[in-house]
């Protein structure tokens, strides 16, 4: 009898609490299924790579790696790899380079030029995402053929020797990188072009601003957070990809991705593989904040 | 307001998430207590035989190593005869394109003693030598492999790895030695010519294969690679590495030299037999050439791994295709040396033409050409291994 006299007066009581906990709460529920799938795939791996990185390097598979804080292998790896380690940031920042040439024009031209032919435009940009990435690169393999047109017109022109090639040099690894990559490059800067007011445009047109001037001060920053999202999103895939200078390059063009490739898959050195792993991840981790920090960070973070 | 917070939460929640990684990344590092050893031995793991109740085999093997009915490709003619007679329902799986991706699929069942579900897998010498000292394979019953007892070829017999022919069968056998596209440049006869010869430079691939490339440069040197020094492993790499720095080896292939070398972007290349015969049928300037300093003989083995449990089941199938009819009626397709004597004659009924091949029959002048890589120890295994990688480049 008590309880039930009690009953409303504590509901009445407890409820507006019990809604505040739950509103506090959901921000929590809503990250739950996102944080746990970072942690199981993303954090536990890493934490595992990290201690792999440290094991004892003089064990193998038969007699197991004993954990032993080994920071040795790191300097080791570098040591061996620092080749592989250079090259990758300068075939990628070279492919960068050339997206860029190529890519802010054409995304430019898809947002604000191509009119009713955008969309078929945008489809042409993503269509070649929907074939396997280690097709697309063997189709490379065949237009840079030696015996290919491409190579006979550039010796036609005297661009290329009478024995010159393109497969197997570091041109064709940087342009395949470049091809790869473009579209992670390119729509990132197709959707902040988009967003442009054009009205901006007009205004500074009104004001006697050169088409150049224009570019400069208006189009340029305002695109920004465009171009810092499509270079990062273009840099990091590319630095540490294998499949270009695995098919398109030879032993002199490998990138740090074939070498721990190779560390895991067939020399069976983890300790190595996952040093390097770590070395990589650290670099473009250290390269990215630099480069945000110096992008205003308030128009991306 | 909204720009002053904004940039402060986002970034705090980066630095925040960034951080709880970090410390995940420490704990990992802490709480990791390394990886166990994976070597196992004939005590410590035991398989259990259940073919006498389970008329069931699971057969691992790699894409377009199995005979198949021109007018049906879903049909394994010489598979389907083991089934109807046997009474035996055979799984056939091609799943193995990769000696060492195979070995990351299987190696942490193996390992730690499990299944690995297959009670046949089809592996290259060295990786079965690999699994056979990590005590990953079960040894056969020879009893029950009268027909392998009798009928493989004598190159085959006692290999360094499997002294008793007991623990690796050859499924199918190749060589590894020289090929040229004729359209592109002249012969090539030996090793020597294909490093330095100045018309091939930059058209010239190697095996990535440590053991095919380096075998023949062993040979070449005079040195055998079924019995080698440390020194002399030495020379040969560095005999590489003259041809890969001066620019004359472009690159070092699997499988994937084939086209180019169809194509002509390489005139000549370090390749398998086998894959030379296949382009062969359809450009004959395309040849293979076994130097005068020898050829490397490699086997694919079948292999029965630890808790496969069907091991009785496996010992009749390995048993039916040492038979020679069987054989021949498999190596008229796949096109790689025969491993089983008294094939030839069964062949001369199929198709006389390949059976006077001496790429799928070799005569006993090319078999004395022919040597085995020895099988290394996991110490010098990886030494080698570690040192041809640098100078492949990776």
């Amino acid at each position: 009898m008590t309880a039930l006299t009690q009953l409303p007066s504590g509901t009445e009581r407890s409820s507006p609490r019990a809604r505040w906990g739950r509103r506090r709460l959901l921000p929590y529920l809503l990250v739950l299924p996102g944080a746990a799938w970072l942690v199981l795939f993303f954090a536990m791996p890493v934490g595992q790579l990290a201690a792999a990185s440290l094991y004892d390097p003089t064990g193998s598979i038969s007699t197991g790696y004993a954990p032993a804080w080994a920071f040795g292998n790191y300097p080791a790896a570098l040591r061996v790899y620092w080749p592989q380690f250079g090259r990758s940031f300068r075939y990628a920042g070279m492919a960068l380079a050339v997206a860029l040439v190529m890519g802010y024009p054409l995304a430019y031209a898809i947002a604000r030029k191509a009119g009713r032919w955008k969309n078929l435009l945008l489809v042409c940009v993503i269509a070649p995402m929907f074939t396997s990435f280690l097709v697309r690169t063997l189709a490379w393999k065949t237009i840079l053929s030696d015996n290919g047109a491409l190579v006979g017109l550039l010796r036609d022109v005297h661009l290329l020797g009478p024995d010159g090639r393109l497969l197997a040099t570091p041109i064709a690894v940087v342009l395949g990188l470049t091809y790869n990559f473009l579209p992670f490059l390119v729509l990132p800067l197709y959707a902040s072009l988009e967003r442009l007011d054009p009205r901006l445009l007009e205004a500074a047109s009104d004001l006697y601003a050169s088409p150049l001037a224009t570019f400069r001060r208006v189009t340029l920053p305002l695109s920004m957070p465009g171009l810092v999202a499509g270079t990062l999103l273009f840099l990091i895939p590319a630095t540490g990809d294998y499949i270009n200078a695995e098919l398109l390059g030879t032993p002199n063009e490998y990138m740090i991705g074939n070498v721990i490739d190779s560390a895991f898959l067939i020399r069976l050195d983890y300790p190595q593989g996952a040093a390097l792993s770590f070395l990589l991840m650290s670099a473009i981790l250290a390269l990215v904040f630099g480069y945000l920090r110096r992008a205003s960070p308030e128009d991306l973070l | 307001m909204r720009s002053a917070l904004r940039p402060l939460t986002r970034r705090g929640m980066l630095t925040g998430a960034l951080g709880s990684a970090a410390l995940l990344a420490t704990g990992g590092a802490v709480a990791g207590c390394g990886t166990p050893a994976a070597q196992q031995t004939e005590a410590g793991c035991v398989s259990e035989d259940l073919s006498g109740s389970e008329q069931t085999l699971a057969f691992s093997n790699w894409p377009q190593y199995m005979d198949v009915d021109p007018d049906d490709e879903s049909k394994r003619p010489s598979l389907d005869g083991f089934v109807s007679r046997s009474g035996i329902q055979v799984t056939y799986t091609e799943d193995i394109n990769d000696n060492n991706e195979f070995f990351g699929k299987v190696q942490h069942q193996l390992a730690g003693c499990q299944s690995t579900g297959r009670d046949i897998m089809v592996l290259s010498d060295w990786m079965a030598a690999r699994m056979i000292r990590l005590g990953w394979i079960q040894r056969l019953d020879p009893a029950k492999l009268p027909n392998v007892e009798a009928n493989i070829l004598p190159s085959l017999r006692d290999r360094s790895f499997d002294a008793d022919n007991q623990l690796a069968i050859p499924w199918q056998s190749g060589l590894a030695g020289l090929a040229y596209n004729g359209r592109v440049t002249g012969e090539i006869r030996t090793v020597d010519e294909l490093l330095t010869r100045p018309d091939l430079k930059g058209k010239v691939t190697a095996l990535s294969e440590m053991r095919d490339t380096m075998g023949l440069l062993l040979l070449s040197n005079g040195h055998d690679p079924a019995d080698f020094t440390a020194a002399q492993f030495d020379d040969a790499l560095s005999k590489l590495k003259r041809a890969v720095d001066s620019g004359q080896i472009r690159r070092f292939t699997g499988n994937d030299y084939a086209p180019d070398l169809a194509k002509g972007d390489i005139a000549a290349c370090i390749g398998w037999s086998g894959d030379i015969i296949q382009l062969g049928f359809d450009d004959e300037r395309i040849k293979f050439v076994v130097p005068e300093s020898g050829v490397l003989l490699w086997s694919d083995n079948m292999v029965v791994p630890n808790r496969a449990s069907h091991k009785a089941n496996a010992e009749a199938l390995i048993n039916y295709y040492y038979e020679p009819a069987v054989a021949a009626q498999l190596a008229a397709y796949v096109n790689y040396i025969c491993p089983v004597q008294g094939a030839q004659a069964e062949m001369e009924k199929i198709d006389p033409e390949l059976a006077a091949n001496p790429l799928i029959f070799p005569d006993e002048a090319m078999l004395a050409k022919a040597r085995v890589f020895m099988a290394l120890d996991e110490q010098r295994e990886r030494d080698y291994e570690t040192r041809f990688q640098q100078v492949i480049g990776a």
